[in-house]
Formats: C-alpha cells, sequence, structure tokens
C-alpha cells in the first residue's frame, strides 16, 4: 500500500539518521536541532494521527487540536495534583509517573472522541467539518474558563513526568524515549493501515454506499478510526505537555488544528510516512521564517496556497515527480 | 423586565450581525460547493478599510461605502485569483487554501495597522439612545444595526424569492450540474454570488467598528460562530442562517447575561463568574450538538 514501507533500506537509513541526530546536532555546533526534532517527532504523530482520519478515512477533522489540547492537560492537571497532594474531584490522585499520564491520556483523548465523533459523523461533508472545528472551539472555552486549571494562561509543569531509572530532565533522554515511542506508534499504524480494517477505512473514503452495500457497518468503522486517531493526537499532547513543561489553551486553539492539517497536506495526504515529512517541513520552516522576520505566517501563508493549488500531493509526490514517477 | 428586554434587543443585534456573515457564507456554499474560511477576513477588511476612512474624514457614514467597496473588490480577487480554483477540489483543499488566505490577510493587515486594536467613534448622528418604553433606554446605533440587518434579510428574501438571478440561485442551491446543463452562464453567478457574499461581510465588518474593537482577529473569532449558525439553519439555506443567527444570537446573550448570577446562588462570586462566562461561550456549541441529534442536516437543510 505505501511505497515507502517497500524500501527497507531507505527506513533502516531514516531511523540510523534520526538515532544518531543529537550526536550530529552536537558536532555540528547546533544542539538546538535536537529539540527542533523532537518537536517534529510530536508533531508528526498528531499529524499521522489525523492522516488516519483524513487521508486513508476521507473525513476532513477540523478539529484534532482538542485531543491534543486534552492530552496536554491530562498531563498538566495530574501534575497538578501531584504537587499540591490533593485529589482530581475528590477521587483521582495527582501523578508524575509517564506510565500512568500517558494511560491516562490514551483514555481520555479517546473517551472525547468517541463522544465527538458520535455526534459528528451523523453528517458529513462540510457539516462535519464545521462540528469538529466547533467542538474543539467549545474545549477550548471550557479550558480558557478553568480559572482553577490556570485559565487564559495555561498550567507550568514544572518537571516532565518521570520514567523509571531515566533522567527526563535531559533533552537527549527525551529525545530517545519520544523516537522510541514514534517508532512503536508509526509500526502500529502501519499495522492498522495494512489491515483489513485500513482497507475498510479507504474503501469508505472512495465509495461509502459499495461499502455498505457490501454489508459494512459504515458508522461503526469511522467512529472507530476517529476514537483511534484522537488517542493518537491525545499522545502527541501528552508528549508535547512533557516537551515544553506547558500545558495551554493555545494547544486547543484552533489554528493548531489548521497547522495540523497543514502538515499532513505538506507531508502527502493519505501516505504513511507524508504527515512526518510534512510536521518535520513545517517545524523547518516556522522556525527558518520566524527567525528572518516576525510576520512569518505570511511566508507561510504563501508557501501553503502553492503546496495546495499546484503541488498534487505535497513534498512527497514533488520528490516523486522530481524524480520522475508517478505519486 | 426592561433587563430582559434590553437583553433581548442585545440579542437580536448581535443576531443579525451574525445574520449578515452567515447568509454569504451559506449561499457561497449551497451554490458553489466551497467552504470559504476566509470570509471572516472580509468582515476584518470592511471594518479596517471603514474605521480607517471614518478617521482620515472624519465622517462615519464615508467610511461605510469605503468598507463595502473594499469587501467587494477583495471579495472579487479572491474569487479571481483562488476561489475559483477550489470549485472542482474536494473540501480539504478549500479549507486549507482558505486558510493560508486568512493567514495572508492578518498579516498584511498587521503590517498595514499594525497590532494595536482601531476605535470607531459613534456617528454623532447615531449616538445617544431612546426611550422605547417606559424605564427602557436603549442605544440608537444598535437599533440602527438591527434595522439595517432586518432590511437586508427582507432585501434578500425578495432578491431570491422574486428575481430572475434569485431563481438561478435557488436552482443552483438545489442542483447546480442540472443549472449549468441548461446553458446557464454559472461564471457569473458564481461572481455574483460570491460578490454579494463579500458586500454582506463588509457591511457587518464597518457596522461593528464602532461597538467593537476593530482587531486583527476579529474575523475568526466570529467566523466559527457563523459555522455554527449555518450547521444548525441548515447549509444552503437563508431562512435557516436567518432563523438560527436569531436564536443563537439571543441563546449565546441572555446566556452572558443571566447565567453567571445564576450560578453566584450555589457557589462564590469569582468562580461563578469564571465558570459563567466558560458555559455561556460553550452554550452554542451545546445547542448545535443538540439540534443536530436531532435534525443532523440542520433545521431547514434545502435537500430534506
Amino acid at each position: 500500500m505505501d511505497k515507502s514501507i517497500n524500501k527497507p533500506f531507505l527506513l533502516a537509513g531514516v531511523l540510523i539518521v534520526l538515532v544518531a541526530l543529537p550526536f550530529l546536532a552536537n558536532a555540528a555546533g547546533y544542539p538546538a536541532l535536537t529539540s527542533l526534532a523532537t518537536r517534529a517527532l510530536i508533531y508528526g504523530i498528531a499529524a499521522a494521527s489525523l492522516n488516519l482520519v483524513l487521508g486513508y478515512g476521507g473525513m476532513v477533522s477540523f478539529g484534532h487540536a482538542a485531543f491534543f489540547g486534552l492530552g496536554g492537560y491530562v498531563v498538566g492537571i495530574l501534575y497538578q495534583h501531584y504537587t499540591q497532594d490533593d485529589m482530581l474531584l475528590g477521587l483521582i490522585p495527582g501523578t508524575n509517573q509517564l506510565l500512568v499520564t500517558l494511560p491516562a491520556t490514551l483514555l481520555v483523548s479517546g473517551l472525547a472522541a468517541a463522544l465527538i465523533g458520535a455526534l459528528s459523523l451523523r453528517t458529513g461533508g462540510v457539516q462535519f467539518i464545521m462540528i469538529t472545528l466547533a467542538f474543539a472551539q467549545m474545549l477550548f472555552f471550557l479550558f480558557v474558563s478553568l480559572k482553577t486549571y490556570g485559565g487564559d494562561d495555561g498550567l507550568i509543569i514544572r518537571r516532565a513526568n518521570e520514567l523509571p531509572g531515566l533522567n527526563m530532565r535531559d533533552k537527549q533522554t527525551i529525545y530517545y524515549v519520544y523516537l522510541a515511542i514514534a517508532a512503536i506508534f508509526f509500526f502500529l499504524l502501519w499495522r492498522i493501515v495494512n489491515s483489513r480494517f485500513g482497507n475498510v477505512l479507504v474503501g469508505l473514503r472512495q465509495n461509502e454506499r459499495r461499502m455498505a452495500a457490501l454489508g459494512l457497518p459504515a458508522y461503526r468503522y469511522k467512529l472507530a478510526a476517529f476514537v483511534i486517531s484522537g488517542m493518537g493526537a491525545g499522545l502527541a499532547g501528552c508528549l508535547m505537555a512533557n516537551f515544553l513543561r506547558f500545558a495551554s489553551p493555545d494547544m486547543v486553539h484552533w489554528t493548531k488544528s489548521g497547522e495540523l492539517m497543514v502538515m499532513v497536506v505538506l507531508g502527502g495526504v493519505g501516505t504513511l510516512f507524508g504527515p512526518l515529512i510534512g510536521a518535520a517541513a513545517y517545524t523547518i520552516l516556522e522556525a527558518v521564517l520566524a527567525s528572518w522576520t516576525e510576520y512569518w505566517q505570511l511566508g507561510l501563508g504563501f508557501i501553503l496556497l502553492f503546496v495546495v493549488l499546484y503541488t498534487h500531493g505535497g513534498i512527497q509526490a514533488l520528490f516523486a515527480r522530481i524524480g520522475g514517477r508517478r505519486p | 423586565m426592561s433587563l430582559f428586554l434590553e437583553q433581548l434587543l442585545n440579542g437580536l443585534q448581535f443576531g443579525v450581525m451574525l445574520f449578515l456573515l452567515a447568509a454569504g457564507l451559506t449561499l457561497i456554499f449551497g451554490i458553489m460547493g466551497v467552504i470559504n474560511l476566509a470570509h471572516g477576513s472580509i468582515y476584518m477588511i470592511g471594518a479596517y478599510a471603514g474605521a480607517y476612512v471614518a478617521a482620515q474624514t472624519g465622517s462615519f457614514f464615508l467610511g461605510v461605502p469605503a468598507a463595502l467597496v473594499a469587501a467587494a473588490l477583495v471579495g472579487a480577487a479572491m474569487e479571481f485569483l483562488v476561489v475559483r480554483r477550489l470549485y472542482k477540489r474536494d473540501h480539504l483543499d478549500q479549507v486549507l487554501a482558505t486558510f493560508a488566505l486568512i493567514l495572508i490577510f492578518n498579516q498584511v493587515v498587521t503590517l498595514l495597522f499594525g497590532r494595536q486594536p482601531l476605535f470607531v467613534s459613534m456617528p454623532s448622528l447615531l449616538d445617544g439612545a431612546v426611550e422605547l418604553l417606559p424605564g427602557l433606554t436603549y442605544p440608537i446605533y444598535r437599533l440602527a444595526i438591527i434595522l439595517v440587518g432586518l432590511l437586508v434579510a427582507l432585501g434578500l428574501y425578495l432578491l431570491i424569492n422574486r428575481t430572475r438571478i434569485g431563481m438561478l440561485v435557488r436552482a443552483g442551491s438545489t442542483n447546480r450540474e442540472m443549472v449549468r446543463a441548461l446553458g446557464v452562464n454559472v461564471g457569473m453567478l458564481y461572481t455574483i454570488v460570491f460578490g454579494l457574499g463579500a458586500l454582506l461581510a463588509g457591511l457587518a465588518g464597518v457596522m461593528a467598528g464602532p461597538i467593537l474593537a476593530v482587531q486583527v482577529g476579529m474575523g475568526e473569532q466570529i467566523l466559527i460562530t457563523t459555522f455554527v449558525v449555518v450547521v444548525i439553519g441548515g447549509v444552503g439555506s437563508i431562512r435557516g442562517a436567518f432563523v438560527a443567527s436569531l436564536l443563537l444570537g439571543v441563546v449565546d446573550t441572555m446566556l452572558r447575561a443571566y447565567l453567571p448570577s445564576m450560578l453566584r446562588h450555589v457557589m462564590i462570586g469569582s468562580d461563578a463568574d469564571a465558570l459563567g462566562a466558560g458555559i455561556s461561550s460553550m452554550g452554542i456549541y451545546l445547542l448545535m450538538a443538540v439540534v443536530l441529534l436531532i435534525r443532523p442536516k440542520g433545521l431547514f437543510a434545502p435537500n430534506s
């Protein structure tokens, strides 16, 4: 299904570069590159999750920041209760262990995705876009109004969640932990995409009526994909909050949903690693443009417009076309 | 009682503003099948053009035509340069291209006018308040907004139900392909509809000037609320947009006005205010969720 998987050598090469990246960055005198790569990995996970519904399933969700932000807030809220040594709603103790916050994130974002998905998937097309956007915005206003958890200003997480035996205050350690998580994530995603479930999903995008005629419950398949996708975005949010040691309503803002979509489209819709490439491209682009001018979004806007109007299939397709092959 | 009526009028005023935006958005989607995120940017451009001309000339009423012209010109340029290429694309491309337009417009406006919000002084002709009922005084300017909004709604109704262009618009929103097959100049129709939508958005923008701060980002804020209106009313239906706008305007205003004080009966003041503000911001989205549960295509969906 995905061509890059047929190229194990390329994949192994990329993995080796990623593993060696912190050393290369230090050797080249750009230690900040490791942080940049960490951000790219996190956004790569979020964008690839979005791509599962958007690219494979054809459901244009404009509200994935909701799950991304929820992931961040799970970490932040549990950490606040841990430091204050009290109970969330008088029931749940706080924690600073990644092995607890990570499953908690998956649970919360999965439940939220089930709820939002169940409602939004009753419609389709343009309504679906607007509704997912509206639900994310609703969550945004909720977090802004929660004064206990920082309101507008967000939550500062003084120390990143701990993993037994590792020093999570070291940027390089964090990078390797995240790289391992990303590797597991993309392996699972690869399995999902190439499973029967993945094929049904693609079938639903191409012709929902035909799939229904084959006796497949379209709604349930779409909802399942939406939940998995929401959990992936939540995972990314959890990692981002730990990396930045900060969770704020900005993570839920609708522009974040837009950014995730931009990453997917930059890299290539409906490809396994396209979103990761797109996330890397976006992060680098943002860093480079922002170092030139504070009006960097102007440049981003024009680049995005060009990509949407003139490249069919993002960076991957562009490379493929330059290489003389059809995407 | 007079406070309640005042809030009701505030709700109506917010509602007609929403309608001016929602009518354009729903028409553009209904006729051309394009989801236009940059509709809010045209609202912003109308507001800035109106504010700038009003500040330069000292007359708000010179700002109004300036805003309309600016909005229509930018709208036409947008249709010609970008949106025209999107008619045959899928919704994803439309969302992203118009998202890119938002980024571009926001940055250009920031470059031209800076980050400080502009304030527009109230035109002296419409300054002050009138006593509608004993004990109920209401600002003339807001009444004027309601009046203009209702007149526009009436005008749109007549345009769509009584004229030849309106007939094509109705036909186009029912079956686009058939209209094209019957030999109607669809490109012309598209440009007219897009221009009309831009004009209405610009009108809303310039009218918002004296009561809101004119700033970058004002477009997106109201755009998302407008989406909720369009979804509740049913995509493509002007009547639905009208009903849903007024409904949402009133519900939103009422929640903001009364919820915090109601919550104050059960919790401490500052918490009640914060939570009340939060829940009232969420109110319209909850309303949308309820409507979707009952009628997934909205209240007045044209094809149902």
